[in-house]
């Protein structure tokens, strides 16, 4: 591959959501930029922007990461997997019907980021003890619930997917 | 919070990477998993000229079993090295440090060499080379050379790496048998830095004690028969400071307490 120059911009191609997009970024460009004004995807939201809130948390290849800490350039070719492809049009998925049902929401800036980590989580782990789920969210940062509205939705789709 | 702009070069080969470092010397950085360099460049910490991705060079993906120890390719991501079947088995010491690395969002996609080229004094997997005694391979286009961990940690976020080098590969000793390993850590919340970080490496004969979080880069102590005293003297030794999260007498207080628990542990083992 040839050096990409940091003054121009060099077309990125990567499939969101089951989709293939390409958009052109500088090298500098970080992966949450690109989503959100590249592709129009603001669901993912930027919060501190070095890596410490988990509210930009996307999947990339299939496992939940910051997408503040990554550079667009260094997506290319990826499978991204953002809020936007959680639900149908018009229909929460379960994880998101738990978190309404539960207040596990006030502000919701935390939430998308959340969301994609649990999404992953509750796949690779259906049957969660509350001491693990906590641990796994540490990786978030929430400042209006106090976690546990979130905790009990985690717990209660995962109860709800397992019986489905 | 946005990066200085900078070129960006997605190596092929070791050879292109080696190539372009031998070039750009200190104003090229490498980047892997990026989960430290992406915050430093965000920050402007950090301000290269270019940035040379060696995520899809082939082969530096491997974890491999070699002369008794596991080869930890630069481009394995901490969460793949935590999945590995064999790891526990091979090597105790790694399997329990590994779930104190960040988060499973950052192991998703950070490296274990990213982590030791960054030598942060309270990084957990700096901590463990030095405490097995491992090493590490470091790449260039003059050559190769393996520096060992207590070589290679030369002080705060310092190491012996030079501007044209990267780290191909990290070598954790395999477990030896009649050996016990432990580790331990205390962090204000799971996945943050750690305040005091200890791992213990024990025989029927002795014992090595390494610190990270309180010097400028983690300390290795062999005890032949540890004591309080023993661990206090090394505590003193460590030249802890006071910063925002705790004071050097609270470190002091961490290395004697969690040293004394984390060394019963491994001897527990032996």
């Amino acid at each position: 591959m040839p050096r990409l120059s940091a003054d121009a911009r060099h077309t990125v191609r990567l499939a969101v959501n089951g989709r293939a997009h390409a958009a052109e970024a500088e090298p500098r460009m970080l992966l949450t930029d690109f989503l959100r004004q590249k592709l129009g995807l603001t669901g993912t939201h930027v919060g501190c922007e070095h890596g410490v809130c988990g509210a930009c948390t996307v999947q990339i290849d299939g496992a939940p990461a910051r997408a503040c800490l990554t550079l667009a350039v260094q997506a290319d070719g990826t499978a991204i997997r953002t809020v936007e492809g959680l639900s149908e049009p018009g229909r929460l998925s379960v994880l998101q019907e738990a978190f309404r049902r539960h207040h596990a929401l006030q502000c919701g800036f935390c939430t998308p980021g959340i969301l994609m980590s649990l999404d992953w989580y509750l796949r690779q782990v259906p049957d969660p003890d509350e001491a693990a789920l906590r641990e796994f969210l540490s990786g978030h940062l929430c400042r209006c619930t106090g976690y546990v509205p979130i905790v009990a939705a985690a717990l209660d789709a995962a109860k709800r997917l397992r019986d489905a | 919070m946005k990066p200085a702009p900078f070129d960006y070069l997605r190596a092929e080969t070791l050879a292109e990477a080696n190539a372009a470092l031998a070039t750009e010397g200190s104003d090229a950085a490498v980047i892997a998993g990026g989960q430290s360099l992406v915050p430093l460049l965000s920050m402007r910490m950090a301000r290269p000229k270019l940035v040379v991705d060696i995520m899809r060079i082939a082969g530096l993906g491997d974890i491999a079993v070699q002369d008794d120890a596991i080869r930890v390719g630069a481009a394995v991501r901490q969460a793949a090295l935590l999945a590995w079947p064999e790891l526990g088995a091979r090597q105790p010491l790694l399997a329990q440090a590994l779930p104190w690395v960040g988060h499973w969002q950052t192991r998703a996609r950070g490296t274990v060499c990213g982590s030791l080229a960054l030598a942060d004094p309270s990084a957990e997997l700096p901590l463990c080379l030095l405490a097995l005694g491992g090493s590490v391979v470091l790449s260039s286009a003059s050559g190769r050379r393996s520096v060992a961990a207590d070589d290679f940690f030369t002080g705060l976020m310092s190491t012996a790496r030079r501007d044209d080098e990267l780290i191909e590969a990290a070598s954790f000793p395999c477990r030896r048998a009649g050996t016990g390993y432990a580790f331990g850590e205390f962090a204000r919340r799971h996945g943050d830095f750690a305040i005091v970080a200890c791992a213990a490496v024990a025989t029927g004969k002795s014992v090595r004690l390494a610190v990270g979080g309180v010097a400028d880069r983690p300390a290795l102590r062999e005890f032949d028969e540890p004591s309080d005293d023993g661990l206090d003297a090394f505590a003193a030794e460590l030249e802890a400071r006071d910063d925002l999260h705790a004071t050097a007498d609270y470190r002091r207080q961490l290395v004697r307490r969690l040293g004394r628990k984390t060394i019963e542990e491994a001897r527990c083992r032996v």
